[in-house]
């Protein structure tokens, strides 16, 4: 099994480094996992960071396109907050799986 | 040059995150053909190589243009006729009834809404906001009397098969012909 420590706590990630149990997510986790992307997180990047793990415990499957009428981002806001595969990156960020929509 | 995150794998993590930009780093996708499903399949591989954060450039040539023409871009039909997979088994002589194509096409259309895909204009914004170019073949708009401004306005250029090909320009490039 694969863990992520942080503060003494174990937190378990898959293969890729994406959170199991998302009810583990802090915002230190958030901050940790944006320093290996060379991402620093403002109030947008939190802020949206909060809209994706809300829409995934409402079970809505994601896609960038739905992030682009979020009303929070839009698309070209969101490949610049999160550059290099901006769903990817901040579902691991967010503590929710990887995004599995073609879309 | 491309520019590819590399996510370093933190000591104390633990966990070995995988690096997999690193063979496929920029696609350039040539869509020749001007079906629903085609053009649709140009789209969905550039979408999906930016969001996966890939490279993509498109080149629309041909009847692949009309997925790029102001006028054409949201009509696009699927082909009812001449097309074995599309409802075996029926006539063809019925694929070739007035107003069959369009309604199939309709119909695919809707159905494509239900599994929140953009219509063709919607999706060429999206690549361009994901950081994908679009390019128009010379050759082709010059065949169809196109000009720059039939095409949409995410139309980065029209450009020759010697530009197209310095797209390509890079490791890690692979071209896609549709």
């Amino acid at each position: 099994m694969e863990t992520m420590t942080m503060n003494a706590q174990h937190i378990e990630v898959n293969e890729e480094g994406y959170m199991k149990d998302p009810t583990q997510w802090t915002e230190e986790w958030a901050h940790e996992v944006a320093r290996e992307y060379n991402i620093t997180l403002t109030d947008k990047h939190l802020a949206l960071l909060k809209w994706l793990r809300e829409k995934h415990n409402e079970g809505v499957a994601l896609n960038i396109r739905k992030v682009g009428k979020s009303g929070l981002v839009d698309v070209k806001e969101f490949y610049q907050l999160f550059p290099g595969g901006p769903l990817k990156i901040s579902s691991r960020i967010a503590g929710i799986p990887k995004p599995v929509s073609c879309v | 040059m491309t520019e590819t995150l590399e996510t370093p794998v933190t000591a104390k993590a633990g966990a070995t995150v995988k690096k997999d930009n690193d063979t496929v780093k920029k696609v350039i996708i040539i869509c020749s053909k001007g079906t629903l499903e085609d053009v649709y399949a140009a789209l969905i591989m550039a979408n999906g190589a930016l969001a996966d954060g890939r490279d993509a450039k498109l080149f629309f040539t041909f009847f692949g243009l009309d997925a790029i023409t102001k006028a054409k871009a949201d009509h696009l039909h699927t082909a009812t006729v001449g097309n074995p997979s599309f409802m075996p088994g029926m006539p063809t002589m019925i694929g070739g009834l007035p107003g069959f194509e369009a309604f199939a096409s309709y119909m695919m259309q809707k159905q494509m809404d239900k599994m929140d895909i953009p219509h063709v204009t919607e999706f060429i914004e999206m690549i361009e906001a994901g950081g994908g170019e679009i390019y128009a073949c010379k050759l082709a708009a010059d065949m169809f009397k196109l000009k720059k401004e039939d095409f949409l306005p995410e139309v980065k250029d029209i450009i020759t098969v010697a530009d197209m090909y310095a797209l390509a320009d890079g490791e890690g490039s692979h071209f896609i012909f549709i």
